[in-house]
């Protein structure tokens, strides 16, 4: 176990530094920065001593070098437009975003997993039937679009939910619906099978053989085994949040760390993007971390090579 | 035929909504009944079912710049058939090769390869789609590549873990005791053996691809405007949620239709043919 920590943690220091140099990266793939970041009516020569301050005429290996130094420290930069440090914005912009992916979370499971066993308990029955197709329904609905149905038909025709904007409980329901939608989908779907392959195993029939009630049968024995799968789903699932967030809080005028990057994006505001593209991809690195940390705590079984 | 079909209800149904739609895409300067482009202010934002005089029905309404919907949506089918399809080819034969070699020649060139996805895989999708997107200037062609950029990881993934499976079955040591060599073992033996896998993975992927696409239109940083695409028509028409419910409605309803039709094919063939895939 502890040899097993330690290659996972070098494992993700390097997962990291690749990381770092996707995001250093962003602003090269073109060949030249300068002019991906000045508008297209700069001039030659605001370019080139652009360039030279920016020291984008070093060799490239130097540039990411200087990169990484300051990116350890937190440094990715001033903010182009807001003139504070990229990722203090980016952080201050952080609370809002995991509350809206903590809700999101929450809703999906709530509604996922029992939909999941009962699916399961009820196989090929009416339960099965229409829980699933709605599970399916909602994996093949564009998360966007579910929200802006939502908007129209509560918020604006019948008027029960604030339309956008952050606040107490009332403006988180929509936003976290429209989010969670596609995580409760593919949840519930997987909670019917691995529910079912648990079910179908000798140890289940030999706690109903022995005269055990059903619902600690399913509780105690069945639901347990199958949660581990679950559960790391669930971690991936919140990697997947946190992007889709970019998306909702679009549409919601949700005041997180997604629609920062959109808008920096449109004002090109790169250090801002770089920031939050790093800030989020790490989030989800060390969640990735803390999971198979306790997949291998929980489960002894998984040998690690 | 027909007796199998009644056993898959699923795969039939999915698939005769995958056809409709590429029907449609294909023959969407035919079939469309307007011009998709054809602005008429005096004609903006009528509801389904409006005659225009002078130049006919607008089944599905009009937009804020008075153009047909359904036309749009039937060219905007088009767009997004055309991006998921070459998008899934280009992820699709990329992933494949690079979980070919990464499995069958192991070691170095395995890790570093096993790395990248690891990094490509931490950063979610639409993240690293926004800031691509951000930097080429978004418009058809590079929403295909970031398209086939983010797509690759999932099949190198999938077809190395199967290479390994495979690496010592008795059929590949036959192959190479009869002095098959490296090049040929992989594209002759192994390569065939990942097909239907494939054929499931790209399926699933299609759908996927239509959603980001449109999910990058949405957000304005792919298919750009006159040009119709689904998500584009859907940021358009959030603007006018509250007035012309039809103008978000419909575009949606196609990308779900589209979505649901491959997403129900991907799982019918994935019981049929590799039923252990999870996808």
């Amino acid at each position: 176990m502890k040899w097993f920590l330690v290659r996972r943690l070098l494992q993700t220091c390097l997962v990291v530094l690749g990381l770092s140099l996707l995001v250093f990266m962003i602003l090269h793939v073109t060949g030249d920065p300068a002019l991906v970041i000045l508008p297209p009516y700069a001039r030659t020569e605001e370019v080139a001593a652009f360039r030279e301050k920016m020291g984008f005429n070093d060799p490239l290996l130097v540039q990411y070098a200087r990169f990484l130094a300051r990116a350890i420290r937190g440094d990715f930069g001033m903010s182009f437009h807001q003139g504070q440090p990229a990722l203090d914005l980016v952080l201050d912009r952080m609370p809002a975003t995991i509350e809206l992916g903590v809700a999101a979370m929450v809703f999906a499971l709530a509604l996922a997993v029992p939909a999941g066993i009962l699916a399961a308990l009820r196989k090929d029955k009416l339960a099965d039937f229409v829980g699933m197709s709605i599970a399916l329904l909602g994996q093949s609905m564009p998360a966007f679009w579910l929200g802006l149905m939502l908007v129209m038909l509560i918020s604006v025709k019948l008027d029960l939910l604030p339309v956008s904007g952050r606040g107490g409980l009332a403006h988180l329901v929509l936003p976290a619906i429209t989010l969670g939608s596609f995580t409760a989908a593919r949840v519930a779907r997987l909670t019917r099978s691995e529910m079912l392959e648990v079910l179908g195993q000798d140890f289940v029939r030999t706690a109903r053989a022995k005269g055990l009630r059903e619902g600690a049968v399913v509780g105690k024995h069945a639901f347990k085994n199958s949660l581990v799968p679950v559960l790391t789903i669930v971690a991936l699932e919140f990697g997947t949040v946190l992007g889709g967030a970019v998306i909702t809080e679009t549409i919601f005028a949700w005041p997180g760390v997604g629609r920062l990057m959109v808008d920096s994006i449109f004002e090109r505001d790169f250090p801002v993007v770089q920031a939050g593209v790093f800030v989020i991809a790490v989030i989800f690195v060390l969640l990735n971390l803390v999971v198979d940390v306790a997949y291998a705590w929980l489960d002894p079984r998984i040998r690690y090579t | 035929m027909s007796a199998r079909a009644v056993r898959h209800p699923r795969l039939v149904f999915g698939a005769a909504v995958v056809a409709f739609v590429v029907l449609l895409g294909l023959l969407a300067d035919v079939v469309s009944p307007q011009d998709p482009l054809r602005q008429n202010l005096g004609a903006k934002l009528m509801p389904p079912g409006s005659h225009e005089r002078g130049w006919g029905w607008h089944l599905l309404g009009t937009d804020h710049l008075g153009r047909d919907i359904l036309s749009r949506m039937v060219h905007g089918a088009r767009v997004s058939l055309f991006v998921a399809v070459i998008a899934v080819l280009i992820s699709g034969t990329i992933g494949t090769a690079v979980g070919l070699l990464s499995g069958y020649r192991g070691g170095r060139v395995d890790d570093v390869l096993m790395r990248v996805t690891e990094v490509q895989l931490a950063c979610p999708f639409i993240l690293l789609a926004l800031a691509v997107a951000a930097v080429l200037r978004p418009n058809l062609r590079n929403t295909v590549a970031v398209l086939a950029i983010s797509g690759w990881v999932i099949y190198a993934k999938v077809v190395r873990s199967r290479v390994l499976s495979l690496r010592e079955s008795e059929f590949l040591a036959a192959a190479r005791a009869l002095g098959a060599t490296g090049s040929r073992l992989v594209l002759r033996h192994l390569l065939p053996n990942m097909l239907s896998t494939c054929i499931v993975l790209a399926t699933v992927e299609a759908a996927r691809m239509i959603i980001l696409e449109s999910a990058l239109s949405f957000l304005g940083l792919g298919v750009q405007p006159p040009n119709a695409s689904w998500g584009g028509m859907l940021r358009d028409g959030k603007l006018y949620i509250s007035s012309a419910w039809w103008y978000t409605t419909f575009p949606g309803l196609a990308i779900m239709l589209t979505v649901l039709g491959l997403n129900m094919v991907g799982d019918s063939l994935r019981d049929l043919l590799d039923p252990r895939l999870k996808v």
